[in-house]
């Protein structure tokens, strides 16, 4: 597995154009677009923003194989603080917007991660933090990190792609699973995905592979026991996300000579429920730098919102924003296979 | 002129069946496709079963096909190689039951 980023190794898939190139040179699939069309979905429209996406930078302890951020340690691109406060002050302005979803990265690398999360409190703003477990352990000024989750009732999403090492630290690196297992353990220990605590512990399943992911109901089930009969691991809920072909995950799929497959079943799985059901119907996504995107995914193909809507959080304007038409390109296919995926997991029950 | 009896991309065509006799054929996907839904046994235990069948009848569609179904339940790799060991198990000890079979007439043809 390489231990640097795409841009470390000075990849061409480091390039979001090139990428994007990549994307739509398989003229065997018929553009993400027409689909949308043929089931009424074009433009694809917001139904209302109520979520605010903010990646607070690429900077990462891991540097997963499937990793649509190409983040790592060698990556520098973090939020500053004076950005973070055009985040707080287009959130105070815009009570429609209820969940920040912070997500990098590990995003506790940033050195105001904490000062934000305390702001974002004080907003009364649901939080999410999108924590990679290993974080926790990486150093002694992170182990205090499931007390501070709980003081500020964090919801925490953490990914965990299997029950067990191997393919765990396939994707995520040597490992990674032992780590995981003993920060989920911390967490539950404050609380966190235990009954009646309202600490909320959600784990993230992505395959370890060219597959697309399984029903999460049953998945979740298996999860729970696994982890609790192995580990005693408690949690709440499991959400099941399909790899989007960016990134890593597409140089892995090319390397592997997976990738006309992996698209091919992206397509023949399109579901025009998980279609009208996309994240980013509901949700703005901000850069480090504080661009604005329709999704994550989008962000890291430097496909900015539509024009016609304000380009940067200093400019936020949720009503102009909820009028744009939502940027789409192939990769889309990937959050509307099968049940769907989301940041929230499937997207069809 | 094919080179080789199996062809991966075949396995694509397996709906093409239904066109030389659609009844039966349509008919026989709407059973496999009732069959494999959650049931009394999940979809992941039915792919272990279909890939264990798959081993025991030695068809490279059918292992193509629920390799892939079984990482897509959630199945892991020792699960799935236990259950080809199943299959072996199966058809080695069908194999070997035959042995009494081989004693008897060892019995019968010998003093």
């Amino acid at each position: 597995m390489a231990v640097t980023s795409l841009k470390k190794q000075y990849h061409e898939l480091a390039d979001a154009g090139f990428q994007l190139t990549v994307l739509q040179q398989g003229a065997q699939f018929p553009a993400f677009a027409e689909k949308l069309a043929q089931h009424n979905l074009l433009p694809l429209k917001p139904t209302g923003a109520t979520i605010l996406q903010v990646n607070v930078g690429k900077m990462c302890n891991q540097t997963c194989r499937h990793c649509h951020v190409d983040a790592g340690p060698d990556r520098r691109e973090i939020m500053t603080r004076e950005t973070m406060q055009l985040c707080l002050d287009a959130l105070a302005r815009n009570p429609e917007l209820t969940i920040v979803d912070i997500t990098g990265g590990a995003p506790e690398m940033n050195p105001d991660f904490r000062w934000f999360v305390e702001e974002l409190s004080k907003l009364g703003k649901q939080t999410i933090v999108r924590c990679n477990l290993t974080i926790i352990l990486a150093n002694p000024k992170y182990h205090d990190l499931p007390e501070f989750y709980k003081q500020l009732k964090v919801q925490v999403v953490s990914s965990l792609p299997y029950f067990a090492a191997s393919r765990t630290d396939a994707q995520r690196g040597e490992g990674v699973f032992e780590k995981s297992v003993k920060a989920l353990q911390m967490l539950n220990e404050v609380g966190y995905g235990r009954e009646g605590s309202g600490l909320t512990l959600d784990l993230v399943y992505n395959p370890s592979g060219a597959f697309l992911p399984a029903a999460q109901q049953t998945l979740e089930a298996e999860f729970k026991r696994r982890l609790k009969a192995g580990f005693g691991i408690d949690f709440n809920n499991l959400f099941c996300i399909t790899n989007l072909p960016i990134s890593r995950y597409l140089e892995y799929l090319l390397q592997s000579g997976n990738y006309e497959s992996y698209m091919q079943k992206l397509v023949d799985a399109f579901n025009p429920s998980a279609a009208a059901n996309v994240m980013c119907r509901n949700t703005i996504s901000v850069g480090w730098d504080g661009f604005l995107y329709d999704c994550d995914f989008n962000q890291m193909l430097e496909l900015r919102v539509a024009p016609t809507a304000p380009q940067h959080i200093r400019d936020f304007d949720l009503q102009v924003l909820n009028n744009r038409s939502i940027v789409l390109n192939q990769h889309c296919y990937g959050c509307t296979a099968g049940a769907g995926s989301s940041c929230g997991g499937q997207t069809v029950s | 002129m094919e080179k080789t009896y199996y062809n991966p991309a075949d396995l694509k065509k397996f709906g093409n069946i239904t066109e030389l006799q659609p009844e039966l054929g349509n008919k026989f996907f709407d059973y496999y496709g009732e069959v494999f839904k959650e049931g009394a046994l999940t979809a992941r235990e039915k792919a272990l079963i279909a890939l264990a069948v798959s081993h025991a009848v030695q068809c490279p569609y059918c292992i193509d096909a629920y390799t892939s179904d079984c990482l897509e339940k959630g199945a892991d790799e020792n699960q799935m190689m236990e259950a080809v060991h199943v299959a072996a198990a199966i058809k080695g000890g069908a194999a070997l039951v035959h042995g009494v079979q081989m004693m008897n007439k060892i019995k019968e043809l010998t003093m």
